[in-house]
């Protein structure tokens, strides 16, 4: 495809190695279940633009110029929240940031009533965080903008298992995750980051193995029977299992959960300290994986719980590189969430340019 | 849409090599000289006003690969967000000459982009322009250094270029856009 006029995606990704043809047509990223292996790619390749940009003299390009982000965070926050804002500042977008505890929320305002308002105010893109459990689906039925779930409750934080998949890929070679065996250890029960990684690194091709107390596993087992792999063809099985060092052993990735304390009913865990000797990664328990394996933390850490403290310093931490590469994943789905809208509103350029992408389109770039 | 050749692959190679020579004669030499070629047909086609002049100055430009994608103004406006490929300017911008190249001149947005994107890494002496094809209908203040060749069109037509290097051929033709109508705000690939 190499018409002049044609504007977008065609024409630039032809040639180089037959990478798959792939335009972004997601108005909202609820979870990675509805993301095909091919858009994966995309997000992956666009992350590299971002590393690109982010390596610059100048940290800052005016793609998203003009265009308003606003953060809604239900839940506490340091990392997600300030990696959105900055990810959406270094597209030159507008960010608004509500914080829920000084807002009209503490007043009784409800989510719909919230998002309502934000929509009145402007807001196009919408960065939700919430302890329920999909409330960002609730928001992306009334907000007529674009919702990027940054959390919510126990079920998804795709930018995370995107993030982490990038962060995988830097570290394994050719950047394949086929085979890989990848060992999540600890609060699986309780996290929206193992249920977001399991269709992530099972679309992957990774050997996914989750580890827990049973207590912190429970429906797990039931899931793993009946995995299908959603909407990506593909996929692999993951196994579940309470023991730790056949999770780890010769694993090529090691990923620590953190015990979420906020979450926990009682008598899910005997105490912290017995966790923390039997599910605990320490040096011992991570030498039986592969000698060049990496050991990631989603954050925040509980060092001396999850995971020891001269693990999560070791060289083989990635766990800094997770967070500067957020950056760069969240930047990717701005502006890949930013460009997928309907080309409606009147506009007469913005009918055109769809036309001529249309004119411009042969029957092999439709996928 | 029947297309119209206006240029042969040898027809393209000639132009190449005057627009090597014109570069090389405005400069009064190649001292700091840089080419970059425009995502994605002006970087083959910089590689070759490279290679050219090697051939007759025996000296060796740099060049780089500029992605214009995320300095665009039309982004609210495309469907869909055009798909990034690449920006590697593997040497010191600050004071050089840099030659931008690229497959056609249309509105002179891209080229508007392109010089937004450049200044964001260092701050050159001199932007000049090479096209291989001006075909009309600018936008913009803006107007090549180089051209390969002056090809009058209407806003109905597309230019389409072929090089080898992602076509597997070298060919400018003219066809007509199916749907006619004012040409999108973009005016490249």
């Amino acid at each position: 495809m190499n018409v002049e006029t044609e504007p977008a995606a065609v024409g630039r990704t032809a040639g180089s190695a037959r990478t798959q043809e792939v335009a972004w047509h997601h108005r909202h990223l609820l979870d990675v279940d509805v993301v095909t292996w091919p858009e994966i790619e995309l997000i992956m390749r666009t992350t590299d633009e971002m590393k690109g940009v982010l390596a610059r003299p100048i940290r800052k390009v005016p793609a998203l110029n003009g265009r308003r982000v606003t953060t809604l965070f239900y839940e506490a926050s340091t990392r997600t929240r300030v990696s959105f804002e900055t990810a959406a500042r270094n597209l030159s977008a507008d960010v608004v940031s509500v914080a829920t505890a000084t807002s009209s929320v503490t007043k009784g305002e409800s989510l719909v009533d919230t998002i309502r308002t934000l929509e009145a105010l402007g807001a196009e893109i919408l960065v939700m965080r919430h302890s329920v459990s999909g409330a960002p689906y609730l928001a992306a039925e009334i907000f007529g903008g674009h919702v990027l779930n940054g959390g919510d409750g126990w079920h998804a934080h795709p930018t995370q298992a995107l993030l982490d998949l990038y962060t995988m890929r830097q570290h394994l070679a050719g950047g394949d995750l086929r085979g890989r065996k990848v060992a999540i250890v600890g609060d699986i029960l309780h996290s929206r980051v193992a249920r977001s990684n399991i269709w992530s690194l099972t679309a992957a091709g990774a050997d996914l193995w989750l580890c827990g107390p049973a207590t912190l596993l429970r429906g797990m087992d039931r899931w793993a029977t009946a995995w299908d792999g959603g909407a990506i063809p593909g996929h692999g099985r993951f196994h579940v299992t309470s023991d730790v060092d056949a999770a780890v052993r010769d694993a090529d990735v090691v990923m620590a959960l953190r015990i979420q304390r906020e979450r926990m009913q009682g008598g899910l865990l005997p105490s912290l300290r017995e966790y923390a000797a039997r599910f605990g990664l320490n040096a011992e328990r991570v030498s039986l994986a592969k000698p060049e394996a990496i050991v990631m933390h989603p954050g925040p850490m509980n060092e001396g719980i999850e995971i020891a403290p001269d693990v999560a310093t070791s060289g083989r931490a990635v766990i800094t590189e997770q967070v500067a590469n957020g950056v760069a994943v969240r930047m990717a789905l701005l502006y890949l969430l930013a460009g997928a809208h309907e080309a409606a509103g009147g506009h007469e350029a913005a009918h055109e340019a769809v036309h001529v992408r249309e004119a411009a389109r042969a029957p092999e770039a439709i996928r | 849409m029947t297309d119209r050749q206006i240029m042969t692959g040898d027809e393209i190679r000639r132009a190449i090599v005057r627009i090597s020579h014109e570069i090389v004669e405005k400069q009064a030499g190649t001292q700091g000289l840089a080419l970059v070629g425009i995502q994605r047909r002006g970087v083959p086609l910089a590689w070759r006003i490279a290679a050219a002049i090697e051939e007759h100055e025996g000296a060796r430009l740099p060049v780089g690969a500029l992605d214009i994608t995320f300095y665009r103004d039309d982004l609210s406006l495309v469907a869909q967000q055009p798909i990034v490929k690449g920006t590697d300017l593997p040497f010191d911008l600050n004071g050089a000459t840099i030659v931008l190249v690229d497959d056609v001149l249309y509105t002179g947005r891209t080229i508007r982009a392109a010089m937004d994107a450049l200044i964001d890494f260092g701050r050159p002496r001199a932007i000049r322009l090479a096209v291989l094809i001006d075909r009309g209908h600018r936008e913009l203040p803006i107007r090549a250094d180089h051209v390969g060749k002056n090809v009058p069109t209407s806003r109905e037509e597309i230019v389409k270029v072929h090089v080898e290097e992602i076509d597997g051929n070298d060919e400018v033709s003219i066809g007509r856009l199916l749907r006619a109508g004012e040409p999108a705000a973009a005016d490249r690939q």
